[in-house]
């Protein structure tokens, strides 16, 4: 070994192309459109820049205004409210599908290609589909509900302030549950079948394996999955612009296209930057209470 | 967890095929309204399957162009920002693996870090600089946003799976007289073409599938890509008809699926190793 790690040095003498050449590209991009980008949004965060005028440093003024914004506070309880639901069906219906797909029973490859299809589906396309559904007279939706006598009159579900919320909430995890069920699948297959046969032993039944081996091996896959589809669930435009662009009423005006409007529409760049920054201090600080709670768990047991 | 050995095989069967039906009907119905003629579409009791297939909404889209089009931008824009991205990523992850230092724990932890941001945070000043420069509504602009959009992931991969492979190889290699390029090219490269081909489809995917990004720089509809041009037919300007809407949506989508699902074999490489041991 160590006789290897000497000829290590000659193969990668000085005289032959270096790291910083390689890593040239990669370092010139990520600084240019990445992170001097970022740097300069958070600091348009505090001006009041309108686009094509001077920018001016104004301090705290984005957020006082924000405070006393009502339409950010509707957007930004929306969002936490589509966030939450979405995340946590997600993911549980993710793990349900990832714990049947784990069975060596026949179809099974076949089965996962079409599950994969919706995860496939560009969101646009998604948003298509699902207003494609829920169009009042023409769609699925008010069809079956009428075919099983549940309705007599077609519902506008796009556009009614009682349904809207749960419409896109099914729209948004439809598309979402493979992505979930493929990760979680990875996670359940390192774990070594040992422990449950050495359980079987103990006589452990469905519920025990589930919450004394499954849950506490899969932890940490479930933490990165929850924690990602959190901070994706949160960012979420495309589908819901096409669904109701924000409407009835703002009712579905998630934050990014609070921000979006505020920016392109409107054309004020610091404000909708400042909307930036607080989705960024609100994500952080969720994730920071996340992650302390996970690593206090891992500590106790 | 082995199901199989609390359930009988049929009721796993049963839950799975239940999954599949929701997951697959919204694709379902509008393959079906894709394929139903307009006075079936508007009956009133629109039946699942089409009593009578049509492909009337299949040629009015192609006759119409403009998707056609816009779908030529998004695969052009598509293919260009994966070879870059390749051409970039390929390279920087042999060095990241192969020569340690500070850089790569910057870049890495920079990966990371960047996750947390909102696009919107990013887009604001980019906009500010590519109009700037002049690449607002152009699909080099656009092509280039889609570069260091995929590359994080990619450079992420890429190290993975470099890593995976045992410097003794090279040293190996090395000490058979090989020189420098052929141990890259000879060795390490085709170790390397299964992370190549997946890095390539995801990068393709996520270019093909994005829709902020082109939302906000491309503002001339021979430009737009067709994510962009799709949403335009739902907004306020376009009450599009569903027939030609539902054709357009499935022609849209099928490049996708079907690279999702050669892309499954890598997705799931890690998996089968899984599977055997189960």
């Amino acid at each position: 070994m160590n006789l290897f790690k000497k000829k290590r040095y000659t193969i990668y003498s000085k005289k032959e192309i270096g790291q910083i050449q390689l890593l040239f590209p990669v370092i010139l991009l990520v600084s240019v459109f990445s992170i001097l980008p970022l740097l300069r949004g958070i600091y348009l965060g505090f001006t009041d820049y309108r686009l094509g005028d001077p920018i001016s440093f104004n301090g705290l003024d984005n957020y006082v205004q924000l405070f006393n914004d009502e339409y950010f506070w509707n957007s930004f309880k929306i969002g936490m409210i589509w966030t939450l639901v979405v995340t946590a069906l997600q993911v549980s219906l993710g793990l349900g599908l990832a714990l049947l797909l784990n069975n060596k029973i026949k179809f099974i490859a076949f089965y996962t290609v079409l599950i994969l299809i919706p995860w496939a589906t560009p969101p646009i396309i998604r948003g298509i589909l699902w207003r494609q559904m829920y169009e009042p007279n023409t769609g699925a939706v008010n069809i079956l509900l009428n075919d099983f006598g549940l309705i007599n009159t077609p519902i506008n579900w796009l556009t009614n302030f009682e349904y809207v919320i749960p419409a896109v909430i099914v729209a948004g995890v439809w598309g979402e549950i493979s992505k979930a069920a493929i990760f979680l699948l990875a996670g359940l297959q390192t774990i070594s079948n040992d422990l449950y046969e050495a359980s079987k032993i103990d006589g452990a039944g469905l519920w025990a394996q589930f919450w004394h081996i499954t849950l506490p091996v899969l932890k940490p896959v479930l933490a990165a999955i929850i924690s990602l589809t959190f901070m994706w669930n949160f960012n979420t435009f495309g589908i819901i612009w096409v669904l109701t662009q924000g409407g009835p009423g703002g009712m579905t005006r998630l934050p990014m296209l609070a921000a979006y409007e505020e920016g392109f529409r409107y054309g004020y760049i610091g404000y909708a930057a400042a909307i930036g920054n607080v989705m960024v201090i609100i994500l952080s600080v969720i994730l920071f209470m996340y992650i302390r709670v996970q690593l206090r768990e891992r500590k106790e047991s | 967890m082995n199901l199989k050995r609390f359930f009988a095989k049929g009721s796993i069967h049963l839950l799975i095929v239940i999954y599949i039906i929701f997951l697959l009907f919204p694709l379902v119905w509008v393959v079906s309204s894709s394929l139903k003629s307009t006075p079936e579409i508007y009956s009133g009791t629109p039946a699942i399957l089409p009593q009578q297939i049509t492909f009337e909404h299949y040629i009015s889209v192609i006759e119409g162009q403009q998707v056609f089009r816009t779908m030529w931008n998004s695969l052009i824009v598509g293919i260009i920002s994966t070879i870059l991205v390749l051409l970039i990523a390929v390279p920087s992850a042999y060095a990241m693996v192969r020569y340690k230092s500070i850089v790569n724990t910057g870049i890495l932890g920079w990966i990371l870090v960047s996750q947390i941001f909102p696009v919107i945070l990013v887009m604001i000043p980019l906009y500010v600089l590519l109009r700037y420069i002049g690449l607002t509504d152009s699909l080099v602009g656009l092509t280039l946003i889609y570069v260091v959009w995929s590359l994080p992931f990619v450079l992420w991969m890429m190290h993975g799976y470099v890593k995976s492979i045992p410097i003794e190889l090279e040293e190996a290699a090395v000490i058979d007289g090989a020189t420098r390029t052929e141990v890259i090219f000879k060795v390490i490269m085709p170790l390397l073409l299964p992370a190549i081909g997946a890095s390539a489809l995801f990068s393709f995917i996520s270019a093909w599938n994005e829709f902020f990004f082109a939302f906000v720089l491309m503002k001339s509809p021979t430009l737009a890509t067709l994510q962009v041009e799709l949403a335009r037919y739902t907004g306020m300007e376009g009450q599009a008809r569903t027939g030609p809407l539902a054709a357009a949506s499935v022609i849209a989508t099928v490049p996708s699926v079907i690279l999702f699902i050669f892309m499954r074999k890598w997705l799931t490489a890690g998996l089968v190793s899984g599977a055997l041991k189960g």
